[in-house]
């Protein structure tokens, strides 16, 4: 089962000019729910798509129009929570969060401030083998997204775009328990490959369905510790917010930035103001959004255009019996049942698509070999073309054929070799293709006999050269396989030629 | 008991860009002020035990099922806007 024994990372330190720093780190994940029509409109999220089309007149927020909450979205931020080992709340409720920007029609978005639908859960961070960060998620609450503004289109103009607006989020906020921009990175590809197992977000961060706030402060060493043992926050110092990153390179480098930053400020005897930032990947630094400063009394109220959102038991129940086997789970039975190494077993559970097709290949044969082909061949060769595991053109069950043929002896290693190539470029049943191509593997004793006695008798010089040096013996092995087309038997080959030559 | 005074007036005004001249505003501080006296008031009662009414009926969260039913009239959607061009709203230059 499960083999949860692991040791935390060490802290990243960073050395200022007078002192050793350490980071505290927490982030809010915005996770687009895959859903088709938007949480509380019949509006799709399609993206891409011409310029406010995607909207309906609740979208726009005109008068008199009023939310329905889409049920899918729902079910899709609970099956996130279990996915987190979550409290999962029965009750949870709408708020307004009032604001106003050219973004957000409504001027307030609906989000869960109170009683949000998710509470505490944890996602395990694996750092390397035996290594890993448990952080806490504090909660997840169902909201809308807002708009896009384009800017670049008119020299005074900003253009809005409205199909984004009122698509479902879940925002999942995490404790401050990530001590690094490598963990934060890791917290954010692990979340996001739960994600995708769930099914609940796709996770393209390039479409920015996937984004991360992220909250940073910087504290002497033990400092954190203290506040673990207290949860009290004064151990602590001012935090920034970086909004709205939507690649891991930059949330690493905005947050190595920023807490050189704050180092810089506190060892120069000042004090880091608490104030919402962004990062500007270009210059690698983070500035001010001082626009927002005041916009954050945001005024919460209970949106009185919802009722309480209710949950029942029985159907929390019956979402937690169809969870799908999640990555850490995956990745120990892959472990345990295939014998594959950590590092296997992490590389083959990375994308679903994949280890389902390994799980078929592997299914009833050697792990061990399974896994050396689909990470060496197959996804050496996708690789190289560019192609998603999706798109192979050999599939999970042409390559267990092969992987058959290769155990039973009926082919030797090389000429499995030849026969993946030929199911790549042509496809076809590989057992029909070893025996229409006479691709079998010569184990004959008496046909690898005759080549092995032509090749002596016909290179006596060599023979000699052996017997004084036995390494040689390799020259007449290889000088049979090329004879008999790789189709013998190397073992076997081996055998006979270091008996014919006596060594 | 809790007052809003002038200033906290003209800052929940200008949060709601809710333009309130400034002679309006001791008028305005003395309203939510007696808003907030009153609340103050039924704070006074004791509800210990009672779930919160969120509905005069006995009613529940009506849920959609996720199917696209609406959308794809842009031209209506900008019809009312100040201006719209190319499809989008065209609002004064924002950049952060």
């Amino acid at each position: 089962m499960l083999d949860l024994t692991f040791q935390p990372p060490k802290p990243k330190v960073i050395a200022g000019a007078k002192a050793d720093w350490e980071l505290v780190i927490g982030m809010e994940i915005h996770a687009q729910v895959a859903s088709n029509a938007k949480l509380f409109s019949g509006a799709s999220t399609a993206f891409g798509s011409e310029p406010n089309s995607n909207v309906a007149f609740v979208d726009a927020a005109m008068p008199g129009m009023l939310p329905v909450i889409n049920d899918f979205c729902v079910e899709q931020a609970v099956r996130t929570g279990l996915g987190l080992k979550a409290q999962i709340n029965l009750m949870s409720a709408f708020d307004r969060k009032n604001y106003f920007y050219p973004d957000l029609p409504q001027g307030y978005q609906i989000s869960q401030l109170y009683h949000p639908i998710v509470g505490m859960g944890e996602v395990l961070v694996e750092m390397g083998p035996g290594v890993a960060r448990l952080v806490r998620v504090e909660r997840i609450h169902l909201e809308q997204d807002a708009g896009k503004s384009i800017h670049d289109m008119d020299p005074s103009l900003s253009f809005v775009d409205f199909n984004r607006t009122g698509v479902a989020l879940m925002e999942i906020v995490s404790r401050p328990d990530i001590r690094g921009p490598e963990e934060a990175a890791a917290y954010v590809a692990k979340l996001r490959q739960i994600l995708r197992y769930l099914g609940t977000c796709d996770g393209n961060m390039q479409n920015g369905n996937l984004r991360a706030d992220v909250n940073v402060s910087v504290c002497r060493p033990g400092q954190y510790e203290k506040y673990q043992a207290t949860q009290d926050f004064s151990h602590l110092g001012t935090r920034c917010e970086i909004k709205n990153m939507n690649s891991m390179r930059f949330i690493q480098q905005a947050i190595d930035y920023e807490a050189r930053r704050q180092i810089a400020i506190l060892e120069d005897g000042g004090s880091v103001v608490q104030e919402t930032r962004l990062y500007d990947p270009d210059k690698g630094e983070t500035r001010s959004m001082r626009s927002k400063e005041e916009a954050h009394d945001y005024r919460y109220f209970p949106c009185p255009d919802l009722l309480p959102l209710e949950l029942e038991q029985a159907w929390v129940d019956d979402i937690a019996a169809r969870m799908p086997e999640l990555p850490d789970a995956k990745k120990a039975r892959f472990m345990g049942d295939y014998g594959l190494t950590d590092y296997d077993a992490s590389v083959l559970t990375a994308e679903l698509d994949a280890a389902d097709y390994f799980d078929a290949v592997a299914h009833g044969r050697d792990g061990k070999q399974a896994a050396n082909w689909v990470i060496n061949e197959l996804f050496g060769r996708l690789n190289k073309e560019g192609l998603a595991i999706a798109d192979s053109p050999v599939s999970a069950a042409q390559l267990g054929g092969l992987l058959d043929l290769l155990g039973n002896q009926t082919i030797s290693g090389k000429i499995a070799k030849d026969l993946f190539e030929i199911l790549w470029t042509e496809g076809g049943d590989p057992a029909q293709i070893v025996e229409s191509r006479g691709m079998k593997q010569v184990t004959d004793t008496g046909a690898i006999e005759a080549a092995v006695d032509e090749i002596i008798a016909a290179n006596p010089a060599q023979v000699d050269k052996a017997k004084q040096n036995p390494k040689l013996a390799g020259w007449f092995v290889g000088q049979v396989m090329k004879a008999t087309g790789g189709k013998a038997n190397p073992a076997a080959v081996n055998d006979l030629v270091m008996r014919k030559l006596g060594l | 008991m809790s007052t809003i005074d002038i200033s906290t007036a003209r800052k929940v005004a200008h949060l709601a860009r809710i333009r309130v001249a400034e002679d309006q505003l001791p008028k305005l501080a003395e309203q939510l002020s007696g808003i907030l006296t009153f609340m103050e008031q039924l704070n006074e009662v004791d509800v210990t035990g009672v779930d919160p009414m969120t509905s005069v009926t006995p009613m529940r969260l009506k849920r959609r099922a996720d199917v696209v039913t609406d959308g794809g009239y842009p031209d209506k959607v900008l019809s009312n806007a100040p201006d719209a061009r190319e499809g989008f709203f065209a609002v004064p230059k924002v950049v952060e």
